[in-house]
C-alpha cells in the first residue's frame, strides 16, 4: 500500500518536470507555424489568428539552403567518424600488442592532450592553416581536424577494450595459421571491438554532427556551411521574423532526433560508456 | 649475418609502425601538438593575426595578460557560472537519476526524454531559449501581470546571466542523469537490505549508503560539468552574445573576440593558456578532494 504511493508521488513529480523539460520544444514547434505577426501578438497561441502556416518550413528549406548545408553535415561527419575508428583502433591495436618505446610515448602524449580544451588550439590552429599553409575553406580540412581530435580518445578507449578483452591466444592462433598482423587486425581484432565501435560512432557523431566553433572557424564559405553554422547564419538574416527562424530551428534538430528516435537505446548506453571510460 | 637479421626486423617495425600509428598520429600531430607549440610560441609575440613580421616580445603578453582587469572579470563570472552551475546540475541529476530508478512506469521514456537536449548543438539551444526568454515569457509575464517576466531576462544583466545557467542546468542535468543511474544500478542491493535491517529509512539508506558508493560517479559528472561550464562557448555565443553591456562575456568569449576581434593573437592566445591552467587547477583540486571519500564495498 505504502509502497504504491510513493510511486504515485514519483509519478507526478516526473510528470511535471517532463513537460517543464519539454515545454520549450513545444513552444518552438508551434511557433514555427505561425506567422510573423501572429508569433509577435501571442507566443502562447496554439495556433495563430492569421491560421496554420507551414510556408515557413518552404521558406527556410530554401533559404537556409537546407538539402546542401545538411549533406555537407552528413558527409563531414560519416566521413570523419569512420575514419576515426579505423585509424584509432588499428593504432590502439599497435600500441595494445607492441610495447615500443615510441609506442608508449605517443600514447602518453594522446592521453595528456585528451584534457586540451579547444580554446588553447584555436587561435593556433587558425594561425597555422590559415595564415601560413592557406587550407582553411576548405571539407577536407575539416574532417582532417575532427579526425585529430577524434582518434586520441578512439585510441584509448580501444586500447582498454583491447587490454582487457580479446584474448591473445586467439591473436596467436591466427598467428601460427599464417595470419599477418594486418590479417590478424581485420578478422580477429576488428569484429570483437564491436560494442567500443558502437559507443564511439555515437559519441563522434553527435560531437562532430553538432560542432560549431570549428567549423565556423574553418569554413567560411557559405556553400560549405554545416547545419550549425548554417542556423548561425540564418538566425542572423531572419531574427525580427520568428515563425520562420523557428522553422529554420526545427529542421536543424529534426535528423538527429529521427536518429535518436530509432537508436535511442543504443544512443543512451553509448553516451554512458563513453562518459565513463573517458 | 645477425646485423642484417636485425636491421631487417627494425625495417619490418618501422613498416608496421607506419601502416597502423601512421596516419591517426599524423592527424594527431598535426591538429594538437603542431598547435600546442605553435599556441605557446605565439604568447611570446605582438602577432597580429595578418602582418608578415611576428616580434619577439618576451614575457609582455603575460604582464599584460595578469594586468588585464577585463579578461579577470571575465573569469570570475566563469567561476561564479560554473559554481552555481555544476551545483545545481548535479543536484537535480542526482534526483532525476533517483526518480527514474524507483520501477517508475515509462521510466526509459523519461530518461530518454530529460537527455534530448544533449542531442542539440547549443547555437540551436541558444537561439531557441533566446526566443522564449526574449518573447514567450515576456508575453505570458504581461498577460498574467507578473513583475519579473514582463521584461525580457536577456535585456537584465543579472538576470541574462541567470537565464545561462538556467538553459546550461536544462541541458546537462539529463546528461549528468545518465551516468548517476549506471552509479545507482551498481550499488550492491545486499548493503541497502543490511542497512534497512538495521533500521535505515530511505533518506538515512540514501547518505550513508548510496552515496558514498557512487562517489566514483560523484567524480565524473562533476569534472564533466567543471570542464564543459568553463569551457562554454556556443550557448553564450548564441542566447546573450555577452550582452547586455557586456555583462555575460565569459572567458571562453573573452579570449576569442580579443584574437579574432581585436587582432591580438598573442595575447588572446596567453589568456587561453591561463583560463586552461585555471580550468585544469580547479578540476584536479575536485577530483583530490572528491577522491579522498572514496569507500569500497
Amino acid at each position: 500500500m505504502r509502497k504504491k504511493k510513493t510511486y504515485g508521488k514519483s509519478s507526478f513529480l516526473l510528470t511535471v518536470l517532463l513537460l517543464v523539460y519539454i515545454f520549450p520544444f513545444f513552444l518552438v514547434l508551434i511557433n514555427s507555424f505561425k506567422s510573423k505577426r501572429d508569433v509577435v501578438k501571442n507566443p502562447l497561441s496554439l495556433i495563430g489568428e492569421e491560421g496554420f502556416c507551414p510556408e515557413n518550413y518552404l521558406l527556410a528549406l530554401k533559404r537556409m539552403d537546407f538539402w546542401n548545408v545538411f549533406l555537407n553535415s552528413l558527409l563531414i561527419t560519416v566521413v570523419s567518424v569512420l575514419l576515426i575508428v579505423l585509424f584509432s583502433s588499428m593504432t590502439a591495436y599497435l600500441f595494445a600488442r607492441c610495447k615500443w618505446k615510441i609506442n608508449k610515448l605517443f600514447f602518453s602524449l594522446m592521453i595528456l592532450s585528451m584534457v586540451i580544451p579547444f580554446q588553447v588550439l584555436m587561435i593556433p590552429i587558425v594561425s597555422v592553416y590559415g595564415s601560413v599553409l592557406h587550407v582553411l575553406n576548405s571539407r577536407l580540412t575539416l574532417i582532417c581536424m575532427h579526425v585529430g581530435f577524434g582518434v586520441s580518445m578512439g585510441t584509448f578507449m580501444f586500447h582498454g577494450a583491447i587490454v582487457s578483452s580479446i584474448p591473445l591466444e586467439l591473436e596467436e592462433a591466427a598467428k601460427i595459421d599464417g595470419a599477418s598482423r594486418m590479417k590478424i587486425y581485420r578478422s580477429v581484432v576488428l569484429p570483437l571491438l564491436k560494442p567500443t565501435v558502437v559507443t564511439l560512432v555515437i559519441i563522434d557523431s553527435l560531437a562532430i554532427w553538432n560542432d560549431y566553433l570549428l567549423p565556423s572557424l574553418v569554413l567560411v564559405k557559405k556553400e560549405l556551411y554545416t547545419l550549425p553554422i548554417a542556423a548561425q547564419s540564418f538566425h542572423g538574416d531572419f531574427s525580427s521574423d520568428y515563425g520562420l527562424m523557428m522553422a529554420g530551428m526545427v529542421m536543424s534538430v529534426i535528423p538527429i532526433l529521427i536518429l535518436y528516435f530509432i537508436l535511442q537505446k543504443h544512443i543512451i548506453e553509448g553516451v554512458v560508456a563513453g562518459a565513463v571510460k573517458g | 649475418m645477425s646485423i642484417s637479421k636485425k636491421s631487417r626486423t627494425k625495417i619490418k617495425n618501422t613498416g608496421t609502425f607506419l601502416v597502423f600509428a601512421g596516419p591517426s598520429l599524423f592527424f594527431f600531430v598535426m591538429t594538437i601538438l603542431v598547435p600546442l607549440v605553435y599556441g605557446v610560441y605565439l604568447t611570446f609575440t605582438d602577432w597580429n593575426g595578418i602582418s608578415r613580421e611576428k616580434n619577439i616580445v618576451g614575457l609582455e603578453n603575460y604582464i599584460k595578460a595578469f594586468g588585464d582587469v577585463k579578461f579577470w572579470q571575465s573569469l570570475l563570472l566563469t567561476i561564479i557560472f560554473t559554481g552555481i552551475a555544476v551545483l545545481l546540475v548535479n543536484y537535480i541529476a542526482f534526483h532525476l537519476a533517483r526518480l527514474v530508478t524507483k520501477g517508475v512506469r515509462f521510466q526509459n521514456f523519461y530518461r530518454a526524454s530529460f537527455f534530448t537536449p544533449n542531442l542539440i548543438g547549443g547555437v540551436v539551444l541558444g537561439y531557441i531559449w533566446q526566443f522564449i526568454f526574449g518573447r514567450v515569457l515576456v508575453a505570458f509575464g504581461k498577460s498574467l501581470d507578473i513583475g519579473f517576466l514582463s521584461k525580457s531576462w536577456l535585456s537584465d544583466t543579472k538576470l541574462a546571466m541567470a537565464a545561462l545557467i538556467l538553459v546550461t542546468v536544462w541541458q546537462y542535468s539529463g546528461y549528468m542523469m545518465l551516468i548517476y543511474i549506471a552509479g545507482l544500478m551498481n550499488v550492491p542491493k545486499e548493503l541497502l537490505e543490511a542497512g534497512k535491517i538495521d533500521g535505515c529509512d530511505e533518506k538515512a539508506c540514501r547518505k550513508y549508503i548510496v552515496m558514498p558508493m557512487m562517489i566514483s560517479s560523484f567524480i565524473i559528472c562533476i569534472f564533466l560539468t567543471i570542464t564543459r561550464c568553463f569551457m562554454t562557448y556556443d550557448l553564450n555565443f548564441s542566447l546573450t552574445e555577452g550582452n547586455p553591456f557586456g555583462s555575460t562575456v565569459m572567458a571562453s568569449m573573452y579570449v576569442y573576440r580579443k584574437a579574432f576581434s581585436e587582432k591580438n593573437y598573442g595575447l588572446g592566445q596567453t589568456e587561453a593558456i591561463l583560463l586552461f591552467v585555471v580550468c585544469a587547477f580547479v578540476s584536479l583540486m575536485q577530483i583530490y578532494f572528491t577522491k579522498k571519500k572514496e569507500v569500497q564495498a
